[in-house]
């Protein structure tokens, strides 16, 4: 095992040509979380395999610097939490609240994942290649993200801002209580939540959504086959008359 | 005097419709729209007036009030976090955000704490540099909403409390009204200007306590395991939250009892849910107790923490600290007699006002507002803050020198009695003069 001096400070981890591995069978998460952060102060290594995370919650959270790390293999909760600019791919699925608080970075998910996906996230782009469970975009404050499979209900309930394109159907509810955020769904909705219409299609959200699917490296996909969802906005301000919708 | 005259009655009003209700009656019909006001319960509730200090005498030896030492410092968090906070007095200032208050409030309190040694807490919304600037000890809040929540600033904290709830609303999310959602305010929520804003009641990305235990380790791994991590909860089912929340791991459990202070909700959910502040201790004690982390986990109690008597009080009941929010208002310059006629053009009066979610607050505390903000000093604010948390912890540690106490966390349950059975049962203490605490066995 070759460590760097950094490392031998804090947790040790094997660098295998030039890429720092963590095996999660030998070492632990707080080994793999405080190496990353390490990086922080110095980045002397880019590039991060996780190895055997099976299941393992709270991998690589917190990340502030522009490191590329893979999770090979599925992550418990939330994987990839409160990220800063690091690019993170997990080989596999996750469980609740994957990318939650992510600020900026991009985060893609190779298979599905659970409920509460991007939770509140502030920017940065969360793509999942698979299904997303219940409260994808739970809060969202700035946010972008991209599901090639289907939402689950409740999707982007209170959304404040950023972008939830979903490329297959969306669950009950969507958009509930929402505020700002953009919703383009391209299969169907089984229900729209209180205070989400649908809205007109126009031209700057067919390049909005462009410029989304180029950022995620999604090719497949025709924005003119979106429909859009956005907040009416009658439930901005308490208002007797809309007692029934609360 | 007339026949007919002399059997009137003497007009009757009624209990149970008394002036206030019919009023409240009338109020709704005109507006279809339920109270929302601040502050915490206004009924009349057992408290810690309903209790009283058995002073040393015979059996036991009092300490000499300004020549022998009563410590009063308390560490928090020392479970898990590497840097537990270090407070000089056990009496620290509640999460009240910047939204609900001012900037320059804020900063006052941030100031007022520092200059005693104790800590400031956060709230919905974020921290401010005016608050992070001035608070040499500061809790940041981690709320359902998440406004304003990002981890270069989860990482500048002391301490990080995840919100669980609040005593003035156990089960019901903050509110800020479009009136407080200047461009400021909105830019850290990431709002709209102008909306209603609605806090969420429960957190996006956890749904229990099994979860919480696994977001609690994210958070210590997010900050290195370097700060403690609080969990507080509004006082209802106390005994079974408090046992939950010391198995997900809290190094420190805030209890907030339903007299405790909101800038903003429902009054209905004000005055109807929650249990007092008195009724939460002991069964927090008796949770920590059971689970051999009485004083391991540290106790944090709020909710109608007035003066000495009762900061002194809730440490016999087994707190290791306390939390102000209203009192601390109080000592900012709210409600302040002063502004009686601002009060009156507002239709309410010194000592009375609650709209703290309209932002016209005439002391300029409780607002967004720059004029009205104008009238408020940070510096002397601050001034007129630490002087008050200095009174308290001068009059506690009178209290605990009179009952032989070298420290304030020596009070114990055995220094109490209550002068009426409601507040005996509740404290657990014994009803004066008797040996008979109502609901517990006798013992001797």
């Amino acid at each position: 095992m070759s460590t760097n001096n950094l490392a031998e400070q804090t947790a040790a981890f094997e660098t295998i040509n030039g890429v720092g591995t963590v095996d999660l069978a030998v070492q632990t998460v707080r080994d793999l979380n405080q190496a990353l952060h390490d990086q922080h102060k110095e980045m002397t290594i880019e590039k991060w395999d996780v190895l055997n995370p099976k299941g393992h919650h709270n991998l690589a959270v917190g990340v502030n610097q522009k490191l590329k790390i893979d999770i090979h293999g599925p992550a418990g909760y939330y994987c990839a939490g409160m990220n800063q600019e690091a690019e993170i791919t997990i080989h596999g699925h996750t469980g609740q609240g994957v990318a939650e608080n992510m600020m900026s970075g991009l985060v893609r998910v190779k298979g599905n994942a659970s409920s509460a996906a991007g939770a509140t996230a502030h920017g940065g782009l969360l793509v999942i290649e698979g299904d997303a469970g219940s409260r994808c975009g739970i809060s969202m404050k700035g946010v972008d993200i991209l599901v090639k499979g289907s939402v689950g209900h409740m999707s982007c309930f209170m959304g404040q801002a950023g972008v939830l394109a979903v490329c297959g159907d969306a669950g009950e509810a969507l958009g509930d209580s929402l505020y700002e955020a953009h919703i383009y769904v391209k299969g169907s909705v089984k229900s729209l939540g209180a205070d989400c219409i649908e809205k007109e299609m126009r031209a700057e959200h067919i390049e909005e959504l462009t410029e989304l699917f180029e950022r995620a490296g999604v090719t497949d996909q025709d924005p003119r086959d979106f429909k859009r969802y956005g907040s009416a906005r009658q439930l901005y301000n308490f208002k007797v008359d809309n007692a029934g919708s609360y | 005097m007339t026949e007919k005259r002399k059997y009137m009655t003497v007009p009757r009003e009624s209990a149970t419709f008394d002036r206030l209700t019919m009023a409240e009656i009338r109020r709704a019909a005109d507006t279809g729209i339920y109270d929302i006001r601040g502050a915490g319960a206004k009924r009349k509730l057992p408290h810690f007036d309903d209790l009283l200090f058995l002073g040393a005498s015979m059996s036991r030896y009092p300490l000499e009030g300004y020549r022998e030492k009563c410590n009063t410092t308390v560490t928090l968090g020392n479970r898990f976090a590497k840097k537990p906070i270090e407070l000089e007095i056990p009496i620290t200032i509640a999460g009240m955000s910047f939204g609900a208050l001012s900037a320059y409030a804020k900063e006052a309190l941030g100031r007022g704490a520092s200059a005693v040694g104790t800590s400031t807490t956060t709230g919905d919304g974020g921290m401010t540099p005016e608050e992070r600037g001035q608070s040499t000890k500061l809790v940041y809040q981690y709320l359902p909403s998440r406004y304003g929540m990002n981890p270069d600033d989860l990482r500048k904290a002391d301490a990080i409390e995840v919100v669980l709830g609040q005593g003035a609303k156990p089960g019901g999310g903050g509110m800020l009204l479009g009136q407080k959602i200047t461009d400021r305010v909105a830019k850290m929520r990431t709002l709209p200007k102008g909306v209603d804003q609605r806090s969420a009641c429960r957190h996006p990305d956890w749904t229990g306590p099994d979860d919480l235990e696994i977001k609690i380790k994210e958070l210590r791994e997010i900050t290195d395991w370097q700060v403690p991590i609080y969990i507080k909860v509004g006082a209802t089912r106390t005994y079974y939250d408090v046992k939950l929340a010391v198995k997900a791991g809290a190094d420190v459990i805030v209890v907030d009892g339903m007299q405790g202070g909101t800038a903003a909700t429902q009054d209905v959910f004000i005055e109807h849910v929650g249990i007092p502040t008195m009724a939460a201790i002991p069964q927090a004690v008796q949770a920590l107790q059971e689970m051999g982390m009485h004083r391991k986990v540290q106790l944090i109690v709020s909710g109608g923490i007035r003066n000495g008597a009762d900061v002194a009080k809730c440490m016999a009941l087994g707190a290791d600290a306390v939390a102000i929010g209203t009192a601390a208002m109080v000592a900012l310059g709210d409600n302040d007699p002063k502004w009686e006629d601002e009060y009156q053009k507002l239709g309410s009066t010194a000592g009375s006002y609650d709209d703290w979610h309209e932002g016209r607050d005439p002391a300029g505390i409780s607002t967004q507002d720059p004029e009205l903000m104008k009238r408020f000093d940070p510096i002397e604010g601050g001034r007129r803050l630490a002087n008050y948390l200095r009174v308290l912890t001068l009059e506690a540690q009178t209290l605990a020198r009179a009952c032989g106490k070298n420290d304030l966390r020596n009070l114990e349950p055995e220094d109490l009695v209550a002068l009426t059975v409601e507040s005996a049962a509740m404290a657990r203490v014994p009803l004066a003069g008797t040996s008979w605490i109502p609901g517990q066995q006798q013992t001797f």
